[in-house]
């Protein structure tokens, strides 16, 4: 058994091999390849408009890359391309073995209903059919994002900034997925409520083993989270490597500018 | 002057072909919001011109024609649909359920069990289920193509954290052939289980939205629910207190503005028949009475 894990572990999750995408005459990203293996927690950083948030849609299968492919391990062991993923199975992945935390926690939840149906709305779309049962689920995980179980059926309107972002984590966990993509997700909160999450999501990752590609502007949460690094500019990876190396010691310019502009109090 | 001269059932031949083709798919496909171009009708939106294009494209003249509103026969609603297609199409009209052949609807299944030769035409005014949820149609039409359904349960989750019960009294959505989840227009939630293996055909048409869909006879419809808040049809608990009748559905009245109220069929061709066969309620004074009395 132990020796399956390992070589589970051993094998790539996910697969960028090569990826281009250019609008016109602006180049999004190029030739963009990487291995991300389960457990791993790889950022992109860069300044805006260096193309990773294109990166990330296209990683998620949400915007078909120009040139290149992405291929991801599915749960029965096979390696598939995404592209050629039908619908159907593409929105299924996307809603049980994955997750999406957008920035903004108004694209990611549905604000109009409690806080409990949020939560388990995964679950219902694969099929639970038990009140109690998803209830229960919805409760345990709000308490798991450290938010009061009180509030189980108040809406996300009526939620803070940080703790709706911390309902869009439960809600996109709750199904256990193995890879979780963020845009973002401390963007637009203020310093002690950006700590919060960032204990939380760093709690949560190594507990469940999570593989998260995360896109970030900043390189604190990066350093705070991620274990690998991948430095963008103008739609080019022009460093990668461990984050602690990346950051302690840069090797190009972009990414020493980049490292000496953080202001430390 | 002379009238002005109108096709058989006010529409135009090509028009009806129209309708009938999509009735046609939607037979096919049961559960299926079937797209349709819907047509200006000699009434307002909101008064059943779904309904009304679907009977005046499927009704020949042997046909008897019966049209409710709210399980009644004598509302506006349902008289001038009636008057318009008595008009139009010189076709009978019945209030008797077991006479008509095709049952025009809004509101109500009638008590009456259906038969083979009948069809029921339901008006509706909002087709998609998941609208209120998800208000992006090409995000529900990508949702009925691909069956996930997840979301509908959401609606009854919501209802039951705030309710402690699904309190959805209407409109209560239903999965059509294991397969289409449907909205079974604003029907009280009492007759979801007579659409379930009916015989007669049930036709849906909502004019505003342009959607045609179907039941055929003799289909499984299912109200969903959670296994441990299982769906209930609502009655009031109450005997009709013209015709005594423990299982109709009844509409509440109120008589006076000190609290009196009294319940009575909504079905008032089920009510009428029964109370012809001698079945009393407990009202002692209902209104006719009253005014026999007077003299």
């Amino acid at each position: 058994m132990a020796n399956q894990n390992l070589r589970e572990n051993d094998e790539p999750l996910l697969i960028a091999d090569d990826l281009s995408k250019s609008f016109g005459k602006i180049i999004a990203c190029q030739d963009v390849s990487f291995k991300l293996y389960p457990g791993e927690i790889l950022a992109i950083v860069g300044e805006s408009g260096s193309g990773k948030s294109t990166l990330l849609q296209i990683l998620s299968g949400q915007q078909s890359s120009g040139q290149g492919r992405v291929s991801y391990r599915m749960r029965d062991g096979v390696t598939r391309d995404l592209s050629t993923l039908g619908e159907a199975e593409r929105r299924f992945l996307f809603r049980t073995d994955w997750g999406y935390v957008h920035q903004d926690p108004a694209q990611g939840l549905r604000m109009a209903v409690s806080a409990g149906a949020n939560v388990g709305e995964r679950l219902m779309a694969v099929g639970w059919n038990h009140y109690g049962r998803i209830r229960a689920a919805a409760s345990s995980w709000l308490e798991r994002v450290e938010i009061d179980v009180a509030r189980i059926d108040d809406t996300p309107r009526t939620y803070s900034g940080g703790m709706r972002q911390r309902l869009q984590i439960a809600r996109n966990l709750v199904t256990q997925p193995r890879l979780v993509f963020m845009d973002e997700p401390t963007g637009g909160l203020d310093v002690s409520v950006q700590a919060r999450l960032l204990d939380v999501l760093r709690n949560l990752v190594r507990e469940l083993h999570l593989a998260v590609v995360i896109v970030t502007h900043d390189l604190a949460v990066a350093r705070l989270l991620s274990d690998r690094l991948l430095v963008m500019k103008g739609g080019q990876v022009i460093e990668t490597g461990l984050t602690d190396q990346v950051l302690d010691d840069p090797a190009e310019h972009y990414t020493q500018l980049l490292v000496s502009s953080i202001l430390s109090p | 002057m002379s009238s002005p001269a109108y096709n058989f059932a006010y529409l135009d031949e090509q028009t009806k072909r129209m309708v009938r083709r999509a009735l046609l798919k939607a037979i096919a496909i049961p559960g299926y919001q079937v797209p349709f171009a819907s047509r200006e009708m000699p009434m307002p939106y909101g008064w059943g011109t779904g309904g009304v294009q679907v009977t005046a494209a499927i009704i020949g003249p042997a046909d008897v024609l019966k049209v409710i509103d709210q399980g009644s026969d004598d509302t506006t609603n349902a008289v001038s649909i009636r008057k318009f297609f008595v008009k139009t199409a010189g076709v009978a009209a019945t209030t008797a359920t077991e006479d008509a052949t095709i049952i025009q609807t809004r509101h109500r299944i009638p008590e009456r069990a259906l038969g083979e030769h009948q069809v029921l035409v339901y008006q509706v005014p909002i087709p998609e289920p998941l609208r209120f949820l998800e208000p992006r149609e090409t995000e529900t039409r990508r949702m009925h193509a691909l069956a996930e359904y997840g979301l509908m349960h959401v609606k009854l989750y919501e209802d039951i954290a705030k309710f402690g019960h699904i309190a959805t009294a209407y409109d209560y959505p239903v999965k059509v052939n294991d397969r289409y989840v449907m909205d079974p227009s604003p029907t009280p939630k009492f007759d979801n289980p007579k659409m379930d293996n009916c015989a007669a055909i049930q036709l849906f048409g909502a004019g505003t939205e342009k959607r045609i869909y179907a039941i055929p006879p003799y289909t499984k419809v299912v109200s969903l629910d959670f296994e441990d808040h299982p769906f209930v049809p609502y009655r009031f608990n109450a005997p009709c207190e013209l015709c005594g009748s423990e299982d109709s559905y009844l509409d509440e009245i109120v008589t006076d503005d000190k609290g009196g109220r009294m319940f009575v069929c909504s079905d008032s061709d089920y009510c009428e028949g029964r109370q012809a066969a001698g079945h009393t309620g407990s009202l002692i004074s209902a209104p006719y009475k009253e005014r026999a009395a007077r003299g």
